[in-house]
């Protein structure tokens, strides 16, 4: 398993998440679109919805209100500036499919 | 030479005096605690916003098509000026010197004969500067009583500057605020924010692969400009919390010093006073006791 990635997760109030993971799927303006290692590098807009990020057979979802990802031979990062973990997006009420 | 009984009111007031600056010290010590961590947080969000603008500016070589928020109207006429202070006094220089360097500015900009309208984030900023500036003082805009400035305050300030820069009403916008340097040291400092000034960033390593865009650069950048705005407005509004606060712990901690000087000083006249009195009504009794 010494293939990840690096993912980081920043919100403008803090910085989420910063892992390394397996794979993250990422809800694009034009489209979901998977981000494993050695991705192309991609500059793209996100809409607001979920946020799938898995890692070692665990997958944590966030959700997002829109924002930002950079892709890079190194890694992923993601900025938005609302950034709910599930627990919270529960709470909120918001629902799954978002 | 003031009377024992006003030596001693003088000296409680002075103590009363300095139990209030102690406390506000430690006020102050504890909220930096707190703002210099939201300002730590905030960092590495603006960090990126600045590498990805960075990267996507140094992609577009035709000026022409660049969005006006990069590339500015073309004209330099209109200046806007944000001056973000604290909603509050008693933090020595703080305020004083983030409103004299956007006034020197103003004036000067004055003088070359450009139109300048000032922002004002802050009561206090707006109360030095409304004596100099009647007309170019925009409607104040004040968090009093919040408590604490997130990502929703700064994205109203800057919607409200997108929407009046939409309508032409400024070509270029200063943002004025003090950097958090350490405890002793806050730094004034001026940031253009509109046309974006972008600091020159390394283009990563990409392994020959080209950048893919979804959708156009354009389109991704007219996106991320005006969040780039909101992003700089926050950081400068948690700078200068963390700021205020440094600042105020330091002028405390001075007047907790000073008010312990004047109550030694105060001690120590009061004691002589006494001790004099004292002697003067020995030699009374002394001299009384003689005559006789």
């Amino acid at each position: 398993m010494a293939n990840k990635l690096q993912f980081d997760l920043v919100s403008p109030e803090s910085l989420v998440l910063s892992a390394q993971v397996d794979s993250v799927s990422v809800p694009g303006l034009e489209g979901d679109f998977g981000v494993m290692p050695n991705h192309s590098p991609v500059m793209s807009i996100i809409r607001p919805g979920v946020l799938v990020v898995e890692n070692d057979g665990v997958v944590s979802q966030y959700h997002l209100d829109g924002g930002f990802v950079d892709v890079t031979p190194e890694g992923v990062t993601v900025l938005a500036e609302t950034i709910l973990t599930e627990a919270q997006a529960a709470e909120r009420g918001v629902a799954d499919e978002a | 030479m003031a009377s024992l009984k006003e030596l001693r009111n003088r000296i409680a007031s002075v103590q009363a005096t300095q139990k209030i600056t102690r406390a506000m010290q430690m006020v102050a010590a504890s909220k930096l605690r707190r703002a210099q961590e939201a300002a730590e947080a905030a960092r590495p969000y603006a960090d990126r916003m600045g590498a990805v603008l960075g990267n996507l500016a140094a992609g577009i070589t035709d000026p022409q098509g660049a969005p006006k928020l990069l590339a500015g109207t073309g004209s330099e006429q209109s200046y806007l000026l944000i001056v973000a202070t604290a909603e509050r006094g008693l933090c020595g220089g703080f305020n004083s010197s983030i409103a004299r360097m956007a006034r020197a500015e103003a004036y000067r900009l004055m003088a070359e004969g450009k139109d300048v309208k000032i922002l004002c984030v802050g009561r206090k900023g707006y109360d030095v500067l409304k004596r100099n500036f009647t007309k170019e003082l925009l409607p104040l805009i004040s968090y009093q009583g919040m408590k604490k400035i997130g990502f929703d305050q700064a994205q109203e300030v800057a919607t409200q500057i997108l929407g009046d820069f939409e309508n032409g009403g400024f070509d270029i916008c200063k943002l004025y605020y003090s950097r958090f340097q350490n405890v002793l040291t806050q730094v004034p400092t001026a940031l253009q924010i509109i046309p974006a000034h972008i600091e020159a960033v390394e283009v990563p390593d990409l392994g020959g692969a080209a950048y893919d865009y979804e959708p156009e650069e354009t389109e991704i950048l007219d996106a991320l400009l005006p969040r780039n705005i909101a992003i700089q407005i926050l950081r400068a509004l948690l700078e200068n919390a963390a700021s205020e606060q440094g600042a105020r712990m330091s002028a405390m901690d001075n007047a907790t010093r000073n008010a312990g000087e004047m109550i030694d000083a105060l001690s120590i006249t009061y004691n002589r006073s006494r001790q004099a009195q004292i002697t003067k009504e020995l030699i009374e009794i002394i001299s009384g006791a003689e005559a006789l």
